[in-house]
């Protein structure tokens, strides 16, 4: 019993310990890095630390244009979400289980291996470089379907919605006036967990964007490549992108856990 | 007389409305994700396999035709074999030890536990950070001459080991920082199966005798194959598609390489990362050979992943 509570302990440690080094560097000077012991507790530079990295890259554009994204597409993916979610859940129609069959076997094709005729897609739209190319593919995806699925299943009251239906609803507005209210606190979880994964998403938007309109992610990459190798520099980017998130996800974390794990898909 | 047909036809319309809003109203609303997936998703995969075909870049407007000069002009390419070892060798160390890890603290956590939140908050804080953020800060804790990892290793009396610059030791930093990032959260997954477990099974192991490690292997793990089935699955095809972490830590680490060589000697280039140089990360923009690449790479993607759906399925125990 004891040894589980330690061994939970040591992990929980190595999961923080990482992020904290990167408030202690974030806020020293690039000499202090050199010392034996090296320092772990942070020092007194990290405001002049945090101005260096706005005068360094476009960062406070690169915050307008995460926010921007990451928003969009979580508004996106909880709408849509829901709405498939609701039609899996309670619509019958030809074909539904297979659909729903489908839609969790798309979790396991590697599209990345797609992301040149994607590119080309994006340059014959003209959205390379603008966030268009960022939020457009990613506006709803399986795993939103498949939770929303799951939820409505055990959440919305069959009976609700054939009230709805005597009493004249269209399926809109039964989804409208009835789906919508239900799914709220499920949806706001996943709303969740797309934002945080549209803001930490790296790859897509390093190849579609240039480094003088970028996303968090794409100027922290931007920081930490400098010819000369600023580590301070680079962490303390990383330290300011990377720990909002974390705040609010300690806020949170219960909840988005719960999520996580009713959309795992169970035995 | 006259208003009976009226109202007739108008309820008519009315059924007919109703009859649609019933019929196809629910594609409708699963439409937008089978669209969405069409097309930024299938036809790009599809579409590769075209443009490898072709002698085809971003700065020409002719396509030519070749055949599968691209695929044999690969099979013959040193730098694409190079990545294929270091793709498989990241992967294996990466995935195996993560999953028996996941497994482990999902099995520790399957209990009533105090602070049992506050753990799982803690598991799940390094998959919310980003990839950058992993790599930049696992690039200091790497680093050679002021690194923490190196200066505990000291006490040990370990030499100051340059991380970037092997083959072995650049798999092993890039394995940790993957592991780090990903074992709280496959943990929580499988803690998700495990909780829909019946009590009584290990209630009953309990009085028999069993210890908890025979419970976890005799009564967790075949009843929870599915999960682990599916988790062994995704974790595989992420794993060979790994690139940003080798990216990141190719220009954090300043090995002097380029940041889409993977290292100064492509130590560690994974495929990916040998595809994205290919398309993009010269003046070159050599679409054609690099979609050929990534062509076989999606083959390759499902040929290990169903060599590995065979093993996973194949794990037995007790019950099932």
């Amino acid at each position: 019993m004891r040894l589980r509570y330690l061994t939970l302990i040591a992990v929980a440690f190595f999961s923080a310990f990482p992020l904290y080094y990167s408030v202690v560097v974030a806020s020293r000077h690039n000499s202090a890095l050199a010392q034996v012991p090296p320092p772990l507790v942070p020092g007194g530079n990290f405001f002049a630390n945090v101005a260096r990295v706005f005068d360094t890259v476009p960062f406070a554009l690169a915050l307008v244009n995460s926010v921007i994204v990451a928003g969009s597409i979580a508004v996106a993916v909880m709408f849509f979400s829901t709405l498939a979610g609701f039609a899996f859940a309670k619509l019958k129609f030809r074909g539904r289980n297979a659909l729903l069959v489908i839609t969790v076997a798309t979790m396991m094709v590697p599209t990345q291996l797609g992301i040149i005729p994607l590119y080309m897609l994006m340059v014959k739209l003209e959205w390379t470089g603008t966030n268009y190319a960022l939020i457009a593919p990613a506006l709803v995806n399986a795993f939103g379907v498949f939770f929303m699925t799951q939820f409505l299943t055990r959440a919305l009251p069959t009976e609700l919605l054939e009230a709805g239906r005597v009493d004249g609803c269209t399926t809109w507005g039964l989804f409208w006036h009835v789906v919508l209210p239900t799914a709220r606190p499920a949806a706001a979880v996943l709303g969740m967990l797309t934002f945080m994964s549209a803001w930490n998403d790296y790859f897509w938007p390093l190849v579609v964007l240039s480094p003088d309109n970028p996303t968090v992610q794409v100027a922290l990459s931007t920081l930490a490549s400098g010819y000369v190798n600023d580590y301070v520099l680079g962490l303390t980017g990383t330290a300011i992108g990377t720990l909002p998130l974390v705040a609010v996800f300690a806020l949170f974390g219960k909840q988005i856990i719960g999520g996580i794990m009713q959309g795992a898909i169970k035995g | 007389m006259s208003a009976l047909p009226l109202a007739i036809t108008r309820r008519r319309r009315r059924s007919v409305r109703h009859t649609l809003d019933v019929r196809v109203s629910p594609y409708a609303y699963v439409a937008p994700f089978f669209l969405l997936f069409c097309a930024f998703g299938l036809f790009p995969l599809a579409y590769t396999a075209w443009v490898s075909l072709h002698e085809w870049t971003l700065l020409s407007d002719t396509q030519t035709f070749v055949g599968l000069d691209n695929y044999s002009t690969l099979l013959a390419d040193g730098y694409f074999w190079n990545a294929t070892f270091n793709t498989l060798s990241i992967g294996l160390l990466s995935t195996v030890p993560q999953l028996a890890l996941a497994i482990w603290l999902a099995h520790l956590l399957n209990r009533r536990l105090r602070m049992q939140t506050l753990f799982r908050v803690a598991l799940l804080i390094p998959n919310v950070t980003s990839v950058v953020a992993v790599v930049v800060i696992f690039s200091q804790l790497f680093g050679r001459d002021f690194g923490l990892i190196n200066w505990v290793l000291s006490w040990f009396g370990a030499g100051k080991i340059d991380w970037a610059a092997g083959t072995a030791t650049s798999h092993i930093a890039l394995s940790v920082m993957i592991m780090w990032r990903w074992t709280g959260y496959n943990a929580l997954i499988f803690l998700a199966a495990m909780q829909a477990v019946p009590r009584e099974l290990y209630e009953a192991a309990t009085i028999d005798g069993a210890g908890t490690f025979t419970q976890l292997r005799k009564i967790t793990m075949p009843m929870i194959r599915p999960t682990i089935i599916f988790v062994v699955i995704v974790s595989t095809i992420g794993a060979m598609q790994i690139i940003a972490e080798p990216m990141l830590f190719g220009q954090s680490s300043g090995g002097g390489g380029v940041m889409v060589t993977g290292g100064p000697d492509r130590q560690f280039q994974t495929l990916a990362l040998y595809v994205y140089e290919l398309a993009f990360g010269n003046a070159t923009f050599d679409f054609g050979y690099a979609s050929a690449a990534s062509w076989l790479m999606f083959v390759a993607v499902v040929i290990v992943s169903g060599i590995n759906f065979l093993i996973s399925r194949r794990v037995k125990g007790g019950l099932v």
